[in-house]
């Protein structure tokens, strides 16, 4: 060979990843480009450009050393492109890098073939101390190859006929041991009592205290005689996991033969699985809940991993209805601004770029109906304004802990609950200055109703002021210099 | 019993001020108001009637207070509520809806269960006022 | 009054809560003294009263019976502040005069102050004729009318030639209808809406007659006489100052001759006519300047000239 550059190329050996194309400075993103932030930190000596080359390249096309194969593809169009790195204010050593995949690396549909190709690999590369995928452009094009949410809110609201304020729920506690019967019954307290959904946990599967079959029973007679009570549509999150695809199918029968409103499905079962049983559940009219079990391992560590607002993308693409996206308030970990983020991300058709929530690109949804988050844990009564404030109307709130826990019974811990939340809606549609006057507006509602009153004293004071581990890098928007 | 649809059961029934305030909130987002009524409660009774046409264009809820109480006046011992429509793109459907009138009485709903193989048991809901022909269903 | 403000009444959509609150006050002593100047400032009435006289020339009998008005309503207001629980002013009013006197400009500027004074909860105007509120077929006129009063609410609801709706010669015309329901919700619906009802005079008068309880429930009954030479001449200017022209000193007794001689024929509509003389004029001035073709500075651009109006018809007559 007389080209130098084509020489140099392809000699074999190993050659810096932003030499072999992965390093594309001048790359101008195709609207149909799948674009990735990662946030890198490369090992000492490790240059940032040739560290977001390098995942780029094991992200797509490339291996540690030139191969000769690759001159028999159209390889430019195949090789992700870095085409942008920038230093991450504040905090040492660590950079995002921008990446750019074209559309044709991706099988249609496939959350897993597009979580193998970008984060399948490159999280134990060595030229990183740690990597974190950050956020996600999903183009239009490929957004219209996936089902996505098997109901959406607006048909869930219309399904249960419920309108013009979050949707309460509950978890049923303990976690483990209850028998079946006695399990329903706090089904029937809590949903007679004024919530409109019970739930159960994430590990509540099939144990030897309570098979999946005998739970389905005794939960749908608790449903169905709540319904009678109030009138109103009730639901109780069935949870379908298990170890096998058919397994789940065969409960996820069972759930609609006894004429569950609702399955749930547990993070753990794997992509293909959510994007499977979001598939029947669209197919067999029944709302799908996703617990995100599991999630923390990778979620809240702010230099390695996938934020959640990857996984609330995928998510939705997914398919389901419903996902536990955080409360701020809550005993969980929550930034307000990363989990207004979120909510953007699993709740609107446009989201548009945000540093000060973490959102990276602009996403286009294309219509894609959105998923209901649910805010989950460590949550209760006293906190309805600041729930409202930062959650607003389109989620589903649940107060386990602060409706099963209530002195006078299940049933009154929910009305607590519902009379908390339907007093600060109404107050806020009334243009009051709900989040100020909070407190003042329950304990006002509480004078005409003892469950509330009792709650209030029981809770009222309990927050859950930790720092966040995950949160955005702009706190505030910066004023130009 | 209290039959608890709508987004303000667990309060006290509204006064006409209290209504009048969830109106002007609706009308200020820019969503319709139509007024419906029915004698069957059952929750998966979708289609009350309607009263009128949704209310297009109105500035005051005075407006759509004079209907509700026009449909009070002729239906005394039915329900009624009040329902607000969002029309923007990727919402189109209700907003607010909240009963403004409820029977005297709501003689509420019996639970009848079907026992059949396998523990399962099949329910209905049975609305104990569907008892009587309709039209006549809380009058006393 | 203290329940119709909790009434929705936000003053402005970001109104704050204080002053939704402030009916709640207590009632003041019998020995306490207000501030009226201040009362009167805080209401912001006067913006509206001096943006009236700004936009209308004359009608001072009109512009004094408004201002009468909106005193009623301040002063009602101190004294509920004392506890002194008057019964609510009846404010359906007739206008009536020739087509072109101001009385829409007026109605949309009243309901602007009823809101401002708290008598209206939102004080929007809502014009109509007829052929909004009557029906062609059994059963269509109710509907119409009622639908019109729901839009109106919170406002005034402005019946151009309100004599239309009644017609002697038909017994069953479905105007009827619509005059009752009027009547109904005028009566019992005074806090949600004033009703004007506008027209010529005589034939209002005749409507009056042949419907005593439309008359009876119409508390204010204001005249709007036409206007002198020297009235319309004065808007006339107005008119030409706002689009940007001016009169050349010799087009001054030629436009105030136009004036003299439109108001003598057939069809004159006071301020009407003289925005259309105006139109006319504009016209003449543009094609003039074309025809002549050379170069224009400002000068010639905003100046009308005699001869862009002696070309009128209204100079060809006699």
């Amino acid at each position: 060979m007389t080209s130098n550059g084509s020489a140099g190329r392809w000699s074999a050996g190993v050659i810096p990843y932003a030499e072999m194309g992965y390093w594309r400075p001048d790359y101008q993103p195709k609207d149909s480009d799948i674009l990735a932030a990662f946030r890198i930190t490369p090992q000492q000596g490790v240059p940032p450009e040739e560290a977001g080359a390098a995942v780029a390249g094991e992200s797509s096309t490339a291996t540690w050393t030139v191969v000769w194969t690759d001159r028999l593809t159209s390889y430019e169009n195949y090789q992700a492109k870095c085409y942008r790195v920038e230093p991450v204010p504040g905090a040492e050593g660590q950079f995002i890098a921008y990446i750019a995949y074209d559309l044709d690396l991706f099988e249609e549909g496939s959350i897993a073939n597009l979580t193998s190709s970008i984060i399948g690999n490159v999280f134990g590369f060595k030229a990183l101390k740690a990597l974190r995928l950050e956020d996600m452009r999903i183009p239009t094009h490929y957004v219209k190859t996936f089902q996505g949410p098997a109901h959406g809110i607006v048909m869930e609201r219309e399904y249960l006929a419920k309108f013009g304020r979050p949707l309460l729920g509950a978890t049923v506690k303990p976690k483990l041991g209850l028998s079946a019967r006695n399990y329903g019954r706090v089904v029937y307290e809590a949903l007679r009592g004024g919530l409109d959904f019970t739930k159960d946990d994430e590990n509540i599967n099939s144990q030897p205290f309570m098979r999946w079959r005998d739970r389905f029973l005794y939960c749908m007679e608790g449903v169905t005689r709540a319904q009678a009570a109030t009138g109103e549509i009730k639901g109780h999150y069935l949870n379908v996991t298990a170890g096998t695809m058919e397994d789940m199918y065969e409960r996820a029968e069972f759930a609609k033969q006894l004429g569950s409103v609702i399955i749930m499905i547990d993070l753990t079962i794997g992509y293909t699985a959510i994007q499977s049983m979001a598939k029947w559940a669209r197919a067999n009219g029944m709302i799908l809940h996703l617990h995100r079990a599991g999630h923390s391992t990778y979620t809240r560590q702010k230099n390695h991993g996938v934020s959640f607002r990857v996984i609330a993308k995928w998510m939705r693409l997914a398919g389901v209805d419903h996902i536990h996206a955080g409360t701020v308030v809550g005993k969980l970990e929550g930034d307000p601004n990363s989990v207004a983020g979120f909510y953007d991300t699993l709740r609107k058709d446009k989201v548009a770029a945000d540093p000060v929530k973490g959102l990276y690109f602009d996403q286009e949804w294309a219509s894609m109906p959105g998923v209901m988050p649910v805010a989950s844990g460590g949550i209760h009564a006293g906190q309805m304004h600041q729930l409202l404030h930062y959650l607003d109307e389109d989620v589903v709130l649940q107060f386990g802990g602060g409706t099963i826990g209530h002195p006078m019974g299940i049933a009154a811990g929910a009305e607590a609950n519902r009379v908390a939340l339907e007093a600060m809606i109404k107050a806020r549609n009334e243009g009051r200055d709900y989040l100020k006057e909070g407190p003042d507006l329950l304990r006002a509602a509480a004078k005409q109703n003892r469950p509330l009153d009792v709650a209030l004293s029981t809770w009222g004071d309990i927050t859950f002021t930790y720092e966040s581990t995950d949160t955005p890098d702009v706190v505030e928007t910066p004023t130009s210099v | 019993m209290r039959i608890t649809q709508g987004t303000f059961s667990y309060l006290p029934d509204f006064t006409d001020e209290e209504i009048s305030a969830q109106i002007a909130y609706a009308l200020d987002n820019g969503w319709p108001c139509s007024v419906e009524f029915t004698d069957d409660p059952h929750p998966r009774n979708s289609y009350w009637e309607m009263w009128g046409l949704p209310m297009f264009d109105l500035k005051d809820p005075a407006g759509v207070l004079y209907e509700i109480n026009q449909c009070r006046q002729a239906y005394p011992d039915q329900y009624i509520r009040l329902n607000a429509y969002d029309a923007r793109y990727g919402r189109q459907t209700t907003a607010l809806s909240f009963i403004v009138q409820r029977p005297a009485v709501e003689p509420g709903f019996r639970l009848d269960r079907q026992e059949t193989a396998d523990r399962q048991v099949r329910y209905q809901m049975h609305a104990y006022a569907l008892d009587r022909p309709e039209g006549d269903r809380y009058t006393r | 009054m203290t329940e119709r403000l909790g009434f929705g009444m936000r003053p402005a959509p970001n109104g704050d809560a204080a002053a939704e609150e402030e009916p709640a006050v207590a009632t003041l002593p019998p020995d306490a003294r207000i501030d009226l100047a201040r009362e009167r400032a805080d209401s912001h009435a006067d913006e509206v009263l001096d943006a009236l006289d700004r936009e209308l020339v004359g009608l001072v009998p009109v512009k004094t019976r408004i201002r009468e008005t909106a005193a009623l309503l301040l002063i009602d207001r101190v004294r509920a502040r004392f506890g002194i629980d008057s019964a609510r002013p009846n404010l359906h009013m007739c206008f009536t005069g020739s087509p072109g006197t101001g009385k829409t400009t007026v109605a949309v500027r009243l309901a602007e102050l009823l809101h401002r004074l708290g008598y209206l909860r939102r004080g929007h105007l809502v014009t109509v004729t007829r052929d909004d509120l009557v029906g062609q077929y059994v059963g269509h006129t109710a509907p119409k009318t009622k639908e019109v009063l729901k839009r109106a609410m919170g406002g005034v609801l402005f019946i151009d030639e309100a004599y239309y709706l009644y017609r002697a010669e038909n017994e069953r015309d479905y105007g009827q209808e619509s005059i009752e329901i009027l009547l109904q919700v005028m009566e019992n619906q005074r806090d949600d809406l004033v009703v004007v009802l506008a027209g010529y005079k005589d034939r209002m008068d005749s409507f009056f007659a042949s419907n005593p309880g439309m008359s009876s429930r119409i508390a204010h009954h204001i005249d709007f006489p036409d206007y002198t030479g020297d009235e319309l001449e004065a808007i006339g200017r107005l008119m030409l100052a706002r689009e940007g022209y001016s009169l050349a000193e010799e087009a001054i007794p030629v436009f105030r001759e136009y004036l003299d001689r439109r108001r003598e024929q057939p069809r004159f509509a006071n301020a009407r006519s003289v925005r259309n003389a105006i139109e006319r004029a504009r016209l003449r001035h543009a094609n003039r300047l074309i025809a002549t073709a050379g170069e224009v500075g400002l000068a010639e651009l905003t100046t009308l000239t005699p001869e862009d109006f002696l070309a009128s018809r209204v100079f060809a007559a006699p």
